[in-house]
This record gives structure tokens, C-alpha cells and sequence, in this order.
């Protein structure tokens, strides 16, 4: 019996050329496979069921005992006007964060690139460090810096202007959370712009530069084209995490003052902190198919561009 | 573009530019370094009067600091060795062994990567909840405890050995455990990497999750912690303690970054994600 199911072992890679691994395999997948269907896939199922549901945080201990409330829960969240009102902040925040934040990416990669030749690995570095840093941590340097007496205004008053209270005001207290948001993210466009950047070969830029193309001409018709595909991973991204914002309105200002700053993802939070499992599931399915949508439509504008 | 462009007005530029990306940081070290009196006297100043350590002498005397901190050092702990072990094996299965079901898995973990938290968290919560681990460190850390981009990072370094030298153990007569052991893990080592800095960047920087799930300031993490006593400090206007807060929450990151710059780059760039 032994000897068979040895013989069977060593002779089944040298018959088959592509072995069936299947047992092992899924040893070798079973702790992910067991995360992504407590942590993933249930939830995933589960929120679109809740959504239809009247559940409270009352229900956490039975939450087979909730009613069906059908579609409820999303007429009304479409028909109030904070839900409308974070769904316009969110857009307005995409709107402006990815262009800007691309922008911004793309000039430095365009110039550590092929601009500079000495301390590269320097500024790329700088450039990347609010990436990796905690956002706890800098939203109070933003909050202390941006506050009635802080030292954005204090630079402010040497120039002889008198600075208004930032994060307190319904108009100004947005453009400050985009920045927080652009300040966060330009360092992976960057470098994602930079890797797309250098796998553009040089042989080509020479040849364009031989036949009389001027930098700007060679940017606009060969480098832009060529890095379409990184244009459209990096676009995709930007928006997908800025659909999601959440960090920056919760900790500069919680949504205010007077709801102009909160996000999606904030009053999905804030109807959990309610209680409000239902209209709180609801309203991130929402999230959820715009994110799809959004990655969806700008994979087909770009495609059909290039 | 290179020769026409004058670089000493590109560096210039990037000079500028680089300050005005880390002014934040400098305020947050400066900030800490101040007395309380100099704070309030001088809210917008740029440097400290005088330098002190008091803000942290407070911070770490203070009850709960230490708690936070404790518990943030447990959960990446955790994190960071499940990722290495449970992604590694995920990566090598997904690059190198032909088996039943293999695109179903595939496209879960693309399904992991893409799904929006906001999207899921409710019922994550439920689910830890009725897994009676609300409050506790082990559900903070358990959801991130195999990461979809630490499985990516594996998978493109498995698929980067030649099937060869698989193939040649194969026949020596090694069974797909003794390959993973003896010849993936000796060479995934630069992933390994990788792996470490990008599991402990999410579970270090990591805020809602531990948010949500962390209901009393015992299994606070420093991120939520700090976020809690900042709230609490801005009706004191205790900036110096919270500043000095911020600074530890920061410095472990950004001392890893400036010595593992290359690893960090090469997590985004393979996966093109944070």
C-alpha cells in the first residue's frame, strides 16, 4: 500500500506534464481562503443584506431577527439631503484631488526622470514620505497649522492679510481637506509615473530629437502617448481612494461645519456610530457601485483614447 | 528636454517644493520639542524658544501612552509574521502549482484588493462581534492578517523562478512542501522585504479598522489613541503633549523609510497599489 502510493507520487509528474496540485495547493491557500471568506466574502454578501434590513446596533446579538425593509433604506437615503450632500462633497473631491494630484505627480516624475542627474533617490524619497506617514499625525499638524491662530495665519499677518478661521468655515474648510488629500497622494503618482517614465526607451526620444522634435513637441506626442497605460492605472487608483476619503474629513473636521466637508465613507460611519446598520450598509453599497462604475467608465475612456 | 532645461532652476524648484512637502514634519518636531507656555505665548512660530523633552516625559508618564503603544507593537507583530508565512505560501501556489479552482482563487484575492473597506465594514463589524473578539487586539489584527498585496508581491516574485529548477526537484523526487521550504523560501528573501515593510506600513498606519473595533482605551492603538487624546487636548490646548505624540506615532515609519527606501518602492511599484 505504502509502495503504491509512493510510486503513484513519483510517477505522476513525469506522465502528466502539468500536475494536478490541487490538494496542497489549497493547504498552501487555506489561511488566506479562510480570512477572505470571514473577513470578505460574507461581508460583501452580507452588507447587501443588511441594506434591505432595519438592523440596529440593538440587533447585534440576533441579527437573524431583523425585518425586511426592501428598498427603504436607500429611497430614503437618496432622498435626504445630507446623504446628497456627501455624495456632492465626494465627487467634488475626486473632481479636484485627481487632476491635481496627477498634476503634481507627473511634473516631478517627468523631472527626477529625465531632468536632474544628481540627488534622484533624494527627492523622490521627500516626495514620497507623506505616503508612508501616519495620517493621525499629520492631520494635527494640519489642524494646529490651519486653526485661527496657527501658523498658516501667522505668515499671513506678516504679509498683512488677516487669515480666516480655516476649518471653521463652511467655504474654506474643504479646499484644506482636498489639500490635506493631494498632499498625501501625489508621492504614488509619482513614482508610478516614474516607473511608467522609464520604461520609455530612450532610443526613441534620441531618434525623435535627431529628426528636429523640440522637448515640449516630445512630450506631448511620444512620452504622453507612451504612458498611457501608467496615466490609466494612476487615474484609476487616485480615484478609487479618493471616492473613499475618509481620514482627512474625520480627523481635520468631522464632517463640518455644517456638513460641508463629510464624505461617503464618513456618513457611512457616522450611521454605524448611530446605530443605523441598515441606512448605514446602505449608503456604502452606493459607495461601492460607484467605485465600480467609476473604474469601469475610465477604463473604457482611456482604452478608446490609446 | 534634458539639455534645454536649466538645472539649477529644476533644482531650485525641487527644493521648494521638497520643503514645502515636509514643513508638516518639521512643525510636528519642532512643536513637540516646546514648552506648553511657548505654545500658547507663540502659537504660529516656527521654532521653539527653548528645547525640551518634557512633552515627552509627560506623554510616557501618562496612563494609557505606553498601553497604546504596546498594544500597536503587538498587532503589527502579528500582523507582519502572518503575512509573511500565509502570503508566501498563497504567492507560490498561485505562481507555481497547477490545481482545481485556481482562477476562483485568483480572483478572490482581486476581490480583496478592490472591494472598498467603507463598503464592508459594517458587517465585518458584525462578524467580529459575533466572533466575541470586539474590543480585543485579535480583531484588529485578524482581518489584515493575510493582505491581497502582500499575496501579489509573492506571487510576481514566485512566478520570476524558473519553472526549471522546480521541475528538476520535482524529479529528484521533492514533494511540493519540501520545494516551498527548501527552495522558494531561500530565495524570496528581497520579498520577504517587501512583504515585512508593506504588512507593517497597513497595520502601523491602519485607523478605522482599530477605530471600530477598539471600544475601550485598553486595545486603543496609537493611531486611535492619539486621535483620542487630541480630542481631548483641544479643550486644554495641550498641543506640546499631542505633538509629541504625533512624533512617536511617525518616527518608526519614517526611520524604516529613510533605510528601506528601495523596499517601499519596489511594494508599490510591482503591484502599482499602496
Amino acid at each position: 500500500m505504502a509502495f503504491a502510493v509512493q510510486s503513484n507520487k513519483t510517477g505522476a509528474p513525469r506522465t502528466r506534464r502539468r500536475p494536478a496540485h490541487t490538494g496542497i495547493a489549497w493547504l498552501f491557500l487555506a489561511p488566506f481562503a479562510v480570512i477572505f471568506v470571514v473577513f470578505s466574502a460574507i461581508p460583501i454578501i452580507s452588507s447587501l443584506a443588511i441594506s434591505v434590513t432595519d438592523m440596529r446596533s440593538a440587533d447585534l446579538q440576533t441579527p437573524f431577527g431583523v425585518n425586511f425593509a426592501g428598498l427603504e433604506n436607500y429611497v430614503a437615503l437618496l432622498s435626504d439631503g445630507n446623504f446628497v450632500r456627501a455624495i456632492l462633497n465626494t465627487l467634488l473631491f475626486v473632481v479636484v484631488g485627481v487632476p491635481v494630484t496627477m498634476a503634481v505627480g507627473f511634473a516631478l516624475a517627468l523631472v527626477l526622470n529625465s531632468g536632474i542627474r544628481r540627488f534622484r533617490s533624494v527627492f523622490r524619497g521627500l516626495f514620497y514620505a507623506p505616503v508612508v506617514t501616519n495620517i493621525v499625525s499629520v492631520a494635527l499638524i494640519w489642524q494646529y497649522a490651519f486653526n485661527q491662530n496657527g501658523t498658516v495665519n501667522e505668515v499671513l499677518a506678516n504679509l498683512g492679510f488677516a487669515g480666516p478661521n480655516w476649518l471653521g468655515d463652511e467655504n474654506l474648510a474643504m479646499p484644506v481637506v482636498i489639500l490635506l488629500g493631494i498632499w498625501r497622494n501625489f508621492g504614488t503618482a509619482m513614482l508610478l509615473f516614474l516607473a511608467g517614465l522609464q520604461s520609455v526607451p530612450e532610443d526613441v526620444q534620441e531618434a525623435a530629437a535627431l529628426d528636429g522634435a523640440g522637448p515640449w513637441r516630445r512630450l506631448w506626442s511620444m512620452t504622453i502617448p507612451l504612458i498611457m497605460p501608467t496615466t490609466l492605472l494612476v487615474s484609476v487608483l487616485l480615484s478609487v481612494f479618493f471616492l473613499q476619503v475618509f481620514d482627512e474629513p474625520y480627523l481635520l473636521t468631522n464632517g463640518g461645519p455644517l456638513g460641508s466637508t463629510e464624505s461617503m465613507a464618513l456618513f457611512t460611519y457616522h450611521q454605524f456610530g448611530f446605530g443605523n446598520f441598515g441606512v448605514s450598509s446602505a449608503a456604502s453599497f452606493i459607495l461601492l457601485l460607484i467605485v465600480a462604475a467609476v473604474s469601469a467608465l475610465q477604463f473604457r475612456l482611456l482604452r478608446s483614447r490609446s | 528636454m534634458t539639455s534645454r532645461l536649466r538645472p539649477a532652476v529644476l533644482y531650485t524648484a525641487l527644493i521648494v517644493l521638497a520643503l514645502v512637502t515636509i514643513l508638516p514634519f518639521i512643525w510636528v518636531i519642532s512643536g513637540s520639542l516646546r514648552t506648553t507656555s511657548d505654545i500658547q505665548a507663540n502659537p504660529g512660530a516656527w521654532l521653539p524658544s527653548e528645547v525640551t523633552l518634557d512633552n515627552f516625559a509627560r506623554l510616557f508618564s501618562r496612563n494609557g501612552f505606553s498601553t497604546f503603544l504596546g498594544n500597536s507593537v503587538i498587532v503589527a507583530v502579528v500582523i507582519v509574521i502572518g503575512n509573511i508565512i500565509a502570503a508566501s505560501m498563497a504567492g507560490f501556489a498561485l505562481a507555481k502549482l497547477e490545481f482545481r479552482g485556481k482562477r476562483i482563487a485568483f480572483a478572490a484575492v482581486l476581490i480583496a484588493l478592490m472591494v472598498p473597506f467603507s463598503a464592508t465594514f459594517v458587517p465585518q463589524f458584525v462578524v467580529t462581534v459575533q466572533l466575541g473578539l470586539v474590543d480585543t487586539l485579535a480583531g484588529i489584527a485578524l482581518p489584515s492578517l493575510v493582505l491581497p498585496i502582500s499575496i501579489f508581491i509573492m506571487r510576481q516574485f514566485a512566478a520570476s523562478i524558473p519553472d526549471e529548477l522546480l521541475e528538476a526537484a520535482r524529479i529528484d523526487g521533492a514533494n511540493e512542501v519540501r520545494i516551498f521550504f527548501q527552495i522558494f523560501l531561500p530565495l524570496a528573501g528581497p520579498a520577504v522585504a517587501t512583504v515585512t515593510i508593506m504588512s507593517f506600513l497597513a497595520s502601523w498606519n491602519n485607523f478605522i479598522w482599530p477605530l471600530i473595533v477598539a471600544q475601550s482605551a485598553d486595545s486603543y492603538t496609537l493611531p486611535v489613541g492619539l486621535a483620542a487624546m487630541s480630542q481631548a487636548a483641544q479643550n486644554v490646548t495641550d498641543y506640546g503633549l499631542v505633538l509629541a505624540g504625533a512624533v512617536i506615532v511617525m518616527l518608526p515609519v519614517l526611520v524604516l523609510f529613510l533605510f528601506l527606501q528601495r523596499y517601499f518602492v519596489q511594494g508599490i511599484v510591482s503591484t502599482g497599489l499602496k
